[in-house]
């Protein structure tokens, strides 16, 4: 087997007296695809929020490719190739849909910093960025404002940031939530052909079940901020424990 | 597309009047304002770099503007006119701007934008009472006078007739006047070009970001805190620089010229009436507001006596209440315009 790409050893993070994610200890593997399910609350986003360094855990650790990133700011995990996009659209509002992707092409190329060069004259940065347009479907949108998109292609928009910074781990929460049917093949593509890359390591968080049935290597089970279950997508699903936790009545297992 | 040309061409053509302003506009009083305008635009421009693109909300612009001007001042009080001393007291004033903007921001940049604007409140403040207190060195409340570089006296000639007097060229005499004159404005209408560039690379669409949404830049990998100071300090500097052009064209430098309290919301003013975050609208706002400050109470003067004959008109329209009628124009303009003059006429009044 090959080794971990990332790894999350006793994580653990406490807001006042709630523990939101308990001592999850879980590696992910490049070519994998976890899908991390669970019930709202069960702290799948705290989790992602912790790997992508938006939040910093009370104790535990976060180590890519052995290098330890638990206290690292959020914009030098990226620069590891940590990507994340997020459950709650999170996007440059006032900014065009190209400017949005722009961005992440621009800080995955280490172009941020030039402050003399029009961007008009950068056409690489430009032609990156209108292939991941192309890639989510929104080439005939690009000078739009993101605000102004309608709700499904923010959720697409959203998927093309972190398809444009191009990291070795993908993080999905939730990426198809609130999307019309029409629509989330589109993004469900995508993340097939980002596993068929094998090199990548996909964490997804997903609700429905055709879509991790088709797309999972691997499910994992987080409940009350625990990983209860970990392994095989057929055997997970069948599993007692996650019929209990989608009954409801998990309380008995923890 | 052509709204933004329509704006573009409005800041454009306030630019050319200032190239040919000694000549279309001969008047002493009428030279001061147009230098005034072009040293006003470069700062509310600098100014708006960090209010209207990266959403950082500073209130010690005019210190930066002091430390150039105060900067040029020492120097060719203590030392002499020469440029030596001139290219001395510029790289000390912008040297000190770039290392207090660089303290400031890394202290405080990263903490919330509320804190950070009383931190250079009271840095700004902190500046002012330094002022007036080391009067052996800054003149204290009367500020110091002197005389800027040779090449600047009116008793210079720059070009002579064949008698040797100075050569008039459409009515303009060629002394060191206008020389000054063109040196404020070249220098000016480079700063401005090189702040347009910024806005215009990568960089610019990163501030943007950080305005637009500081936690995605930050996740997409920009660090927003290096960021942040960096356009903090680029904004110094060339504050610092606008000052140092504005003490060599006025020979003058005190508190109330560069450091006061008054001068920034002055600044404030003009990014909100030219429009916040669109770099063009810094001209179009620093000219309006200078032209209403020099000249609003002329236009009421002639207006008071044209109405003489009607009742009350003439009491309301009295110069005395200029500053009742320039409030009543700012609440109008922000009424109409409320994205400010360019940034109204590029989105339209609904967004
Ligand atoms: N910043 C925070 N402060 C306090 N509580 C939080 C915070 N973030 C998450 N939580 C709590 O942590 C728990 C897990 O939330 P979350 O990770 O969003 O769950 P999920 O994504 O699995 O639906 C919830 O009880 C939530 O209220
Ligand atoms: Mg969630």
């Amino acid at each position: 087997m090959t080794h971990p790409s990332l790894s999350t050893r006793d994580l653990t993070i406490r807001f006042g007296g709630h523990t939101a994610v308990n001592a999850v200890t879980c590696d992910f593997r490049p070519g994998e695809l976890t899908v991390i399910v669970g019930p709202n609350g069960a702290g799948k986003t705290t989790y992602f929020n912790m790997i992508s360094g938006q939040l910093t855990p009370s104790t535990g650790t976060v180590e890519k490719d052995g290098i330890d990133l638990t206290r690292m700011p959020a914009s030098q995990r990226a620069r590891h190739g940590v990507g994340r996009a997020f459950q709650l659209t999170n996007l440059f509002p006032k900014l065009s849909v190209l400017e949005n992707i722009r961005l992440a092409v621009q800080a995955q190329a280490g172009e941020g910093r030039r402050f003399f060069t029009p961007v008009a004259k950068l056409t690489e940065l430009t032609a990156r960025a209108e292939r991941y347009l192309e890639a989510t479907k929104l080439a005939d949108k690009a000078e739009l404002p993101a605000a102004a998109l309608p709700h499904g292609d923010q959720r697409k928009l959203e998927v093309a940031l972190l398809m444009a910074m191009e990291p070795d781990i993908y993080m999905f929460d939730e990426p198809t939530a609130g999307m019309s049917l029409d629509h989330a093949p589109d993004v469900l593509d995508l993340i097939a052909e980002i596993k068929h890359d094998h090199t990548k390591t996909v964490l997804l968080v997903e609700h429905k079940m055709d879509v991790v049935r088709q797309l999972a290597d691997r499910i994992i089970v987080l409940h009350n901020g625990e990983l209860i279950a970990d392994g095989d997508p057929g055997e997970v699903m069948s599993s007692q424990v996650v019929k209990d936790v989608y009954l409801g009545n998990a309380g008995e297992l923890a | 597309m052509n709204r933004t040309f329509a704006v573009k061409a409005i800041a454009l053509t306030i630019w050319g009047l200032l190239l040919f302003s000694p000549f279309l506009f001969q008047e002493v009083r009428q030279v001061e304002v147009a230098a005034r305008i072009a040293v006003f635009i470069v700062l509310v421009a600098s100014y708006d770099l960090l209010i209207g693109y990266t959403g950082i909300v500073s209130f010690a612009h005019t210190m930066f503007f002091g430390f150039g001007a105060y900067g040029v001042a020492i120097a060719m009080k203590q030392g002499d006119n020469t440029w030596g001393f001139w290219i001395l007291g510029t790289l000390a004033g912008v040297l000190v701007a770039a290392v207090v903007a660089v303290l400031i921001g890394l202290l405080s940049l990263r903490v919330k934008a509320i804190f950070f604007a009383m931190i250079t409140l009271a840095a700004a403040s902190v500046a002012l009472v330094l002022a007036s207190q080391l009067s052996g060195l800054t003149g204290g409340e009367d500020g110091i006078t002197y005389r800027s570089p040779d090449v600047f006296k009116s008793a210079n000639k720059l070009l002579t007739d064949e008698e040797g007097k100075v050569l008039r060229i459409a009515g303009v005499r060629m002394n060191g006047k206008i020389a000054a004159y063109y040196f404020v404005f070249f220098t000016c209408a480079l700063m401005f070009w090189m702040m347009l560039r910024i806005v215009g690379s990568p960089l610019g669409t990163v501030l943007k970001a950080i305005r637009e949404n500081e936690a995605r830049t930050e996740g997409i990998g920009y660090r927003v805190v290096a960021y942040r100071t960096a356009v903090f300090v680029i904004a110094a500097t060339t504050a610092a620089l606008a000052g140092a052009v504005y003490a060599t064209w006025l020979k003058y430098t005190g508190p109330d010229t560069t450091l006061s309290f008054a001068i920034m919301i002055d600044i404030l003013l003009m990014v909100v009436i030219g429009g916040m975050g669109t770099m063009w609208g810094a001209a179009i706002g620093a000219t309006l507001m200078v032209l209403a400050q020099y000249y609003l109470r002329d236009l009421m003067e002639v207006a008071a006596a044209a109405t003489e004959a009607i009742p009350l008109l003439p009491v309301l329209l009295s110069p005395d209440r200029w500053l009742l009628w320039l409030g009543i124009i700012f609440i109008l303009l922000v009424y109409f315009f409320p994205a400010g003059i360019a940034g109204t006429i590029i989105r339209g009044r609904k967004s």
